[in-house]
């Protein structure tokens, strides 16, 4: 029955040294634990949330430059695909300058040749006649002497023509 | 490695204080009870061991209406054999010879063991609090590596799961509470100390510190949930009402009981398997009963955390029932 029956004397230490170690526990001891607990954990978490948003940044600082080497690299395509165009486009164009400028110049070439063969053929016209005349002229002048020597000139004359 | 070396040590040194206890009264046939209530009781001296200097005198300090405040030594009294300024030292107990009345606040067994676990306590944690002031923002280290994870045990697995978003202004009572008990039980372990958190007085004084902290703390709704509880048939809240009336006390009265019976009955236990020795005065038994008693130790270190954690627990979910808003 001793054991269940508290003593007087206990309950008051056991009050008074308990709520003391409350007391002083909680004001050296509990408060400055607590408090340093409770900031390391807030370091540790805002380490965590810098690294992260770190990374975060990594992230899209990479992607931005993934995306600006696309962009670069299809502007090179576009220029390039633009300048093969021009160079084309010239090419053609000089392509087809130079075949017209040929075909004027053979039209002209041919034109020219037609117009000194004419000439020619007029010239030749015309000494022909000249000469038919001549020739015209000679026999009618032998035949107004003699028979014979109007033939060996005439065979003379065209001996000499076909020499010529 | 240590753990294990003191663990023999304490068995040790059990025994031998029990063998020398028991043999102590020459002729008389060994009272296993006797025995054990001596060892779970409070007393004035603090017995260690038979002879000259084995039991140390303890102050005793009391107070009469009629003769004022009395301190002396308990030596004055001779273990009982002599009376001093009108009081007499019977079983253990201090008694006025003239059947007057007074009040007993000496330090006895149970306050000097209390009195040295608060100092080891405040040891502890002054250490700790200053490695936190040495290495700021950096690990722990030493005593203070070993106390921060149960520290931050009982914040973050006991106090705070139970009590909520409040809990800090909480944390310094249970965390004291929790430290307490636990050093108070294992303390109670070492061979030669005193029942201290098997006492009914230092529970109950413990159990009524959570009790009135439930109270102050409490808000309407839980007052509402004892005299009006919500959805309940009106026949039923005449029964109802009056259980949970009751159960406001009945709380840290299991609170103050858990403890005072398990470290006391684990104590018994103890001393009882020793106590199978000298009644059976036997060498073999004698082995026996110290290889049980060694794991039953064990298992009462294990019971030391328990309790403590249990106590603790209880306490915090008892001020988060009291806390709990209408939702």
């Amino acid at each position: 029955m001793e054991l269940l029956t508290p003593g007087v004397g206990l309950i008051f230490w056991q009050l008074v040294v308990f709520l003391l170690l409350v007391f002083v526990l909680g004001k050296f001891a509990w408060k400055p634990i607590l408090n340093a607990l409770k900031i390391r954990e807030e370091s540790i978490e805002e380490a965590l949330n810098t690294a992260e948003q770190a990374r975060q940044e990594m992230e899209k600082l990479k992607a931005d430059n993934a995306k600006l080497l696309d962009e670069a690299r299809h502007e090179r395509e576009e220029m390039l695909k633009e300048a093969r165009t021009t160079a084309n486009a010239i090419k053609d164009e000089a392509r087809a300058d130079a075949s017209k400028a040929t075909e004027k110049m053979i039209t002209d070439a041919r034109a020219a040749i037609e117009a000194e063969k004419k000439a020619a053929m007029a010239d030749v016209r015309n000494q022909i006649t000249d000469l038919s005349i001549m020739i015209t002229e000679k026999v009618l002048l032998e035949k107004l002497s003699e028979d014979q020597a109007q033939k060996d000139l005439i065979n003379n004359y065209i001996k000499e023509l076909k020499l010529n | 490695m240590k753990l294990k070396i003191s663990i023999v040590f304490t068995f040790v040194f059990l025994n031998f204080g029990l063998a020398n206890a028991s043999s102590g009264e020459e002729g008389e046939p060994f009272n296993a009870g006797e025995m054990i209530m001596h060892h779970i009781s409070d007393s004035h001296e603090w017995h260690l061991w038979d002879g000259a200097y084995g039991t140390v005198p303890l102050p005793v300090i009391l107070y009469s209406p009629d003769k004022g405040l009395d301190v002396f030594m308990s030596s004055k009294f001779d273990h009982g054999h002599a009376s001093y300024n009108g009081y007499a030292y019977e079983d253990g107990h201090i008694v006025a010879e003239d059947g007057a009345e007074f009040y007993d606040f000496s330090i006895t067994k149970n306050v000097a063991s209390l009195l040295l676990t608060a100092i080891i306590i405040l040891w502890i944690f002054l250490s700790v609090a200053k490695g936190y002031r040495k290495n700021k923002g950096q690990a722990p280290k030493g005593i203070q590596s070993f106390f921060e994870p149960i520290i931050m045990f009982v914040r973050d697995d006991i106090v705070k799961p139970n009590i909520g978003d409040k809990y800090e202004k909480y944390l310094p009572y249970l965390l004291t509470l929790f430290f307490f008990v636990w050093i108070g039980n294992m303390l109670g372990l070492t061979p030669g100390a005193a029942n201290l958190t098997g006492n009914i007085a230092v529970t109950g004084v413990l159990a009524i510190l959570t009790l009135i902290l439930t109270l102050f703390s409490s808000k309407r709704y839980y007052w509402n949930h004892i005299f009006w509880p919500p959805g309940v048939p009106l026949p039923i809240k005449f029964i109802i009402i009056p259980v949970e009336i009751i159960g406001i006390f009945t709380k840290p009265f299991s609170l103050m009981i858990r403890l005072f019976v398990a470290i006391t009955a684990g104590h018994i236990v103890l001393l009882s398997l020793l106590g199978l020795t000298f009644i059976f005065q036997s060498w073999a038994v004698g082995v026996g009963a110290t290889l049980i008693v060694f794991l039953i130790n064990l298992i009462e270190l294990l019971v030391a955390a328990i309790q403590a954690y249990v106590f603790t627990l209880f306490s915090s979910m008892y001020i988060g029932m009291a806390l709990e808003e209408h939702h």
